[in-house]
């Protein structure tokens, strides 16, 4: 049985597209996109309709955290999947810090089989770096890798050693498979749990300065440069990381980067009334930092938007601001967010903000998505970029709402999700037309 | 006359009348405290708790003090008796704490914003006996107090605070409440103390004490905390006294009048030279005393100061 997806704008940042057209699937799979009206559906054919709509090749989020198993009260692989799908997402990367961790081969094969069986998206896990996640010897990365794990990480935790991190990027790098480290000397960091610029000191809130951030980084790259591994820095959040790795991709160094819709949106100026839905770790920068980030989204230096989705309940949040762990909620604001902040104020075309969501995490991952190419699959999301639309926690199909979002007005409304040709995600609004 | 607010959680969220207001609320109360009979019944039939997460003796007392005079209901209920030590989360304290028809919750917390969290989350009027490095509002105002009963007016006086401002909730007050009523405001403390990001709050930022002090109308000089005494922060107490120690030649520089302040516990010899701490300059027992009153005009002002506040 063929699809067709009528009459929508069709965006393919792999091949540049940006254009109004019908795309055709097929058992699955991307059979071609086509000007609208080109070919007509036959008696048989599925059409849904996407006129004022985008068509996009479905999101691909490299990082988050779907937490089972081990906290099945903060998010499970069917709640976050199904999150996932309603945000526009259908290809994520999920983080070891479950528990037990996914650091051997049986926690990946019971991932990847509650995905099959419980899970919407498709689900990529990411294996830890060390044992335990504890820093001292490394996971049997090629069994893990054989798998199906696409990345190595210890999700929070640093790997604070240098010896130990410049042998797993050896390693790793000899199996192909990515590195993502959390770039913080926690030394450095110490106990502090915001930027430490204005708003910290006011409040009397322990600061993270950008140095604890950005030695990392720099550590990271360094290591990078002399192991020739591809090292990725996930949630760049200052203007000093971006410095550093803009200069990095200059001297060709393998270095991949991602930051974060709330790092575009929110400044320190959030911090004010000690609302633990911005504890996030790392902190959220000033202003200066937030630019800085969207001009490194713009040149190229940060290659992708992920949205560190951390579910956490009310028990993790609703309490002294220090002692609330740190997270966001954002699977199902991520793509309104980033609509908001780089395409309606014209910081990137959409077909560009989209390349940042699909295309580049998946090549930095390795997987073949984020394209509309022929024989691609037919992972899609419908959405209205115009739409206007207020952030409703009661619609979160997460099991968690820690976010600071509810209740802003953004921009962007996904209006279906398909995974292989099959709807996971259709809102109410649209139940006719994609339904017919 | 009452304040309209149900919490005082910092200094930062007062208008200039409602500090001035409770500055005169104080001035009365501290009339009735020299009385015989130091009671009045203005809120006979409240009940005031004392929740007090972190060890102190003081303030605590002086807030005890203060709501005993008030004729209201004191009980005092510590972290180490409490539920917290069985795992109990803050919020749920609260709930507990509020199911038994309280007033007045008087809360000290290890970490900055508590005392916002559970003025949100509470019916009763929250009263912030210091929260982590963030406000201590009451020392703010008793300090203020103390200076204006010197001084007369804040307008044309000079405040220098020294030490270590970055984890002093009692700096972050003075500056708010300070700023406000017109004063300058001077801070001074080795470069690892002093947040330079404060100079947005309109203080002056000094690292040289001489030159902070100099021409000043009041030093108020903060507790060195000797458990920071790592040697990251600054090398010694030895250094800190050399640099940092309030001493009677050191005085000379400030204006003759000056008043020399202190929060409490004095580190006598390092932070202030035992002749400053016990000279004629010193006013840190007034702060004490005055500690009572204004107090006093907090919980009464918050309370509605439905009845005359003066009368027996």
């Amino acid at each position: 049985m063929k699809q067709v997806i009528k009459g929508g704008r069709i965006l393919d940042p792999a091949s540049g597209h940006d254009a109004a057209g019908d795309l055709w699937l097929q058992d699955g799979k991307i059979l071609e996109f086509t000007k609208p009206g080109a070919k007509r559906p036959g008696q048989n054919d599925r059409v849904l309709d996407a006129a004022g709509l985008a068509v996009a090749p479905g999101l691909v989020d490299m990082h988050v955290h779907l937490r089972e198993p081990g906290a099945e009260y903060k998010e499970t692989i069917a709640s976050g999947t199904r999150a996932a799908a309603a945000g526009g997402f259908t290809s994520v990367a999920c983080m070891p810090n479950t528990t037990p961790p996914i650091d051997n081969l049986a926690m990946v094969e019971l991932i990847l089989s509650k995905a099959k069986s419980q899970g919407v998206v498709n689900v990529y896990p990411i294996a830890c770096i060390t044992q335990g996640r504890e820093g001292r010897q490394l996971t049997e990365m090629g069994e893990l890798k054989a798998a199906g794990v696409v990345a190595v990480s210890d999700d929070g935790d640093p790997v604070s050693s240098p010896i130990l991190m410049r042998s797993a990027l050896q390693y790793a790098g000899m199996l192909d498979l990515l590195v993502i480290n959390h770039a913080e000397d926690k030394v450095l960091s110490g106990k502090g749990v915001a930027h430490s610029g204005f708003m910290a000191m006011k409040l009397g809130l322990a600061g993270v300065p950008p140095s604890a951030l950005e030695i990392m980084i720099a550590r990271d790259v360094i290591l990078a440069a002399e192991t020739g591994s591809r090292a990725h820095i996930p949630h760049v959040s200052t203007a000093g990381g971006v410095n550093i790795i803009r200069q990095a991709k200059a001297r060709g160094i393998p270095v991949t980067a991602e930051t974060a819709p709330h790092y575009l949106v929110l400044t320190d100026d959030c911090l004010q009334g000690y609302d633990t839905n911005v504890r996030v770790s790392p902190p959220i920068g000033d202003t200066a930092d937030q630019a800085a980030l969207i001009e490194g989204l713009q040149d190229g230096t940060l290659d992708a938007i992920a949205t560190d989705h951390a579910p956490h309940s009310r028990r993790e949040k609703e309490m002294e601001f220090a002692l609330a762990a740190p997270g966001i909620c954002g699977l199902e604001t991520a793509l309104s967010l980033v609509l908001t902040a780089l395409v309606e104020s014209k910081k990137l075309s959409l077909l560009e903000a989209l390349r940042r969501l699909t295309l580049n995490p998946a090549q930095i991952l390795k997987i073949p998505k984020g394209t509309l190419a022929p024989g691609a699959d037919a992972d899609v999301v419908i959405f209205d970029p115009n739409a206007d639309r207020t952030v409703q926690t009661s619609e979160f199909r997460s099991q968690s709402d820690n976010t600071p979002f509810a209740g802003w007005q953004v921009k962007g409304q996904v209006a279906a999700t398909l995974v292989a040709g099959k709807v996971v995600h259709v809102l109410d609004p649209y139940q006719e037309k994609i339904n017919e | 006359m009452s304040l309209a607010r149900k919490d005082l959680i910092t200094l930062e969220e007062l208008s200039v009348e409602e500090v001035i207001q409770i500055l005169d609320t104080a001035a009365s109360f501290k009339e009735v405290v020299q009385r015989p009979i130091k009671k009045v019944p203005a809120l006979r039939g409240k009940t005031v708790v004392n929740l007090f997460f972190e060890p102190s003796t003081r303030t605590r007392t002086s807030f005890e003090l203060a709501a005993k005079r008030l004729s209201a209901d004191v009980v005092n209920f510590t972290a180490s008796d409490s539920s917290l030590v069985k795992g109990e989360c803050l919020l749920d304290t609260i709930r507990n704490i509020e199911a038994m028809n309280v007033h007045t919750i008087i809360m000290r917390h290890a970490y900055s914003g508590s005392v916002e969290l559970v003025a949100r989350h509470s019916q009763a009027a929250v009263v912030n006996a210091g929260d982590g490095t963030h406000a201590h509002p009451t020392q703010g105002l008793l300090d203020m107090f103390t200076i204006r009963e010197r001084k007369g007016d804040f307008k044309n006086l000079t405040v220098t605070l020294v030490g270590d401002i970055t984890h002093s909730r009692v700096a972050r007050s003075n500056i708010h409440g300070l700023r406000k009523l017109g004063a300058t405001v001077r801070i001074v403390g080795p470069a690892t103390l002093i947040p330079k990001s404060m100079a947005r709050l309109g203080v002056e930022v000094y690292t040289r004490l001489d030159e902070a002090i100099r021409d000043a109308d009041v030093i108020n000089i903060l507790r060195i905390q000797l458990e920071r005494q790592d040697g990251q922060l600054f090398p010694s107490a030895r250094e800190y006294a050399n640099l940092y120690g309030v001493n009677a030649r050191r005085l000379k520089l400030a204006k003759p009048d000056v008043l020399i302040m202190h929060p409490g516990p004095m580190n006598r010899g390092i932070e202030i030279s035992p002749r400053v701490a016990d000279g004629p300059h010193a006013v840190i027992l007034d702060q004490v005393t005055n500690g009572v009153a204004v107090r006093m005009a907090v919980l009464y002002l918050l309370a509605g100061g439905e009845s005359d506040e003066t009368g027996d």
